[in-house]
């Protein structure tokens, strides 16, 4: 039980060295920073919306296709982590598995491209 | 770097051929010039015969790779002899169905090449579900499937049936995956494996004092999960619904493909793992079975949309299908298999009936629509009858011989109830089949149909309607591969 718990110290430490460093920031910051506050600077950042409106509010339907085609990318980034970390261990085998993932992930892109995907207008 | 050790792919050729086919097609298809409507429909109608040379080309790699039980990909992928012959049903399905889809979607300016390649990845879902040895590959395989299937229904883009059939189904099929997933979770939890064959290994070795509670719970999930993927009774509520709103030929695909494939995958789940358990979810297939065919039965009487009422004789069969697998043994996986061959014959024919049922270029969907047709399109009212006669499983006719099997096992695994149940319920059913064939012959005309009938849909006639007809002389093929696809699912 004792190794068990000793074995979460790291993540310990980590969260001390994370709080530490968030609050060196924001104390820094205060202290040697110039601080000219406006409007704008104090209300919370949210990105192309108006941070306080109503929430039933019609926005352009390509907002979700840019979102589509992120997420797709995105978990190409999270599946190419694991394989890089275990390259070693998975051979050549595993090296080809990963290039014909991306190539599979290349012809949607090619397809999202030539069909004007990409394109705002 | 260690060697590379290729892991043995040869069973899965015909999905490796369709993945490859499928990403050569979209490519082709988005390199065409793209300049005019008419460009649009020349490439639709390219990639529409390639994908059903594809499709053949995947039967004939599915048959010659055919053999004897083989697990690959670390036993996520099976293939078996019941594996082959249920992607056959699959392909041909498929296949024909995009053949009936080609002018349909011409003259409703909806020819795009999308079309028969998100029906290619809804078949490569199907016929991993098919070959799935593992709950992860079934899942996969399922959501691949279903995921390109939501977006047929809504094919259809600027028409708001077609668009909320297309949501329907969405917000519908994601609950379903969720019970799936959680059913999955609770068998994962208790078994510690999501392997087919350990799970099996893990519920046999504790099979003395009966499985616990977890499992009972995990069965029931994964049952409802596919009970909503096969539109059995109470989860069966977006068929009609969809059926309605999806664009005709997408309605044909749905009630064909999709039903066999997902019958096959509850098969292979309830006798694969859950096979020593046949005691605890005999009752619920049973339950499940008798509702399907009740419904399917009396709700369907009302009807006056013809599309809505093979949504309700769909959910029907499936009630009859699920008696098989509720006798849990392998006559009665027999006659599901053969049930299903029938069933897919049979619906592409009536459906191919339905997407003759136009005038002046616009489809008519009402069964009144069909008054008098037995006096302008003669072989037409033939052909229709000839379907409609072998639904209701009249003798000289394939549907009879489904059902007798499917009902033999019944009363074999002593289960007189269910089977009871089921010849009741298929004679309430002939009635709204026999009344289409009597508004056919004895309605007046009120107005006829456009004419002529299409040549490829002509062929499609034919050659079910003659398969419909002979099955009783000569079953001998069907009946042979069938049992020893069912006999297969039992040995591994």
């Amino acid at each position: 039980m004792e190794s068990l718990v000793a074995s979460y110290l790291p993540i310990l430490i980590f969260l001390g060295v994370a709080v530490g460093i968030a609050v060196i920031a924001i104390v820094a910051s205060v202290l040697a920073a110039t601080q000219r506050p406006d409007v704008e600077k104090n209300s919370p950042y949210e990105c192309g919306f108006e941070p306080f409106d109503d929430a039933r509010h019609k926005f352009d339907v390509r907002f979700y296709l840019v979102a589509i085609l992120f997420i797709i990318f995105d978990l190409e980034v999270a599946f190419l982590f694991p394989w890089a970390v275990s390259l070693g261990q998975i051979g050549m085998f595993g090296f080809w598995s990963m290039i014909v993932f991306l190539g599979v992930l290349t012809i949607g892109f090619i397809y999202e491209w030539r069909k004007g995907a990409l394109e705002w207008e | 770097m260690p060697m590379a050790q290729v892991p043995n792919w040869i069973p899965a050729a015909p999905e490796l051929f369709i993945a490859v086919m499928i990403m050569a097609l979209l490519m082709f298809g988005v390199f065409q010039k793209h300049q005019s409507a008419a460009d649009e429909v020349r490439t639709a109608g390219y990639v529409s015969n390639l994908s059903v040379t594809v499709l053949a080309l995947g039967i004939l790699i599915t048959i010659a790779f055919s053999g004897d039980r083989v697990e690959i990909f670390n036993n996520l992928f099976v293939t078996d002899p019941f594996a082959v012959f249920t992607k056959v049903l699959v392909l041909i399905g498929a296949g024909v169905t995009i053949i009936m889809a080609q002018s349909f979607l011409v003259r409703h300016k909806m020819a795009r090449f999308e079309y028969p390649i998100l029906i290619l990845f809804a078949v490569l879902g199907m016929m991993m579900m098919i070959s799935a040895n593992n709950l992860m590959a079934l899942y996969l395989g399922l959501e691949l499937q279903s995921l390109s299937l939501y977006v047929i229904a809504s094919f259809q883009r600027d028409d708001a049936r077609s668009t909320e059939a297309g949501l329907k189904y969405f917000v519908l099929g994601a609950l379903a995956s969720g019970m799936l997933l959680y059913g999955m979770s609770l068998i994962y939890g208790f078994t510690g494996s999501t392997d087919f064959v350990q799970i099996a290994q893990s519920l046999s070795k504790d099979a003395a004092d009966g499985p616990g509670l977890g499992i009972i719970f995990g069965i029931v999930f994964i049952l409802a999960g596919l009970a909503f993927k096969v539109s059995a009774v109470p989860f069966h509520m977006w068929t009609p619904d969809v059926y309605e709103g999806a664009p005709t030929p997408v309605t044909a695909f749905f009630a064909i493909a999709p039903k066999i494939a997902a019958l096959a995958l509850f098969m292979r789940v309830m006798i694969g793992p859950f096979g020593g358990l046949v005691a605890e979810w005999q009752q619920i297939v049973v339950f499940i079975s008798m509702a399907s065919m009740l419904l399917g039965a009396f709700a369907a009487l009302s009807q006056t949309n013809i599309k809505r009422l093979m949504a309700y004789s769909s959910i029907g069969h499936v009630g009859y299908a699920l008696i098989g697998i509720a006798a849990g043994t392998e006559a009665g996986i027999q006659g599901v298999l053969i049930y299903l061959s029938i069933y897919l014959v049979m619906n592409l024919g009536t459906f191919a009936c339905i997407l003759c049922m136009r005038r002046g270029d616009q489809m008519v969907e009402l069964i009144s629509d069909l008054a008098g047709l037995g006096k302008t399109h003669k072989m037409l009212a033939l052909a229709f009858t000839i379907f409609m006669f072998s639904m209701a499983g009249i003798p000289p006719l394939a549907g009879f011989i489904g059902k007798l099997y499917i009902f033999m096992a019944a009363i074999n695994a002593e289960l007189y109830a269910l089977a009871i149940v089921g010849v009741l319920a298929s004679v309430v059913s002939s009635v709204y089949y026999l009344r289409i064939v009597k508004i056919m012959y004895f309605d007046d005309v009120t107005d006829s149909l456009d004419r002529p009938v299409e040549k490829s849909i002509g062929w499609i006639l034919t050659l079910s309607g003659l398969f419909v007809v002979v099955l009783t002389l000569i079953p001998g093929p069907i009946m042979d591969s069938a049992k020893i696809a069912a006999a297969s699912l039992f040995a591994g």
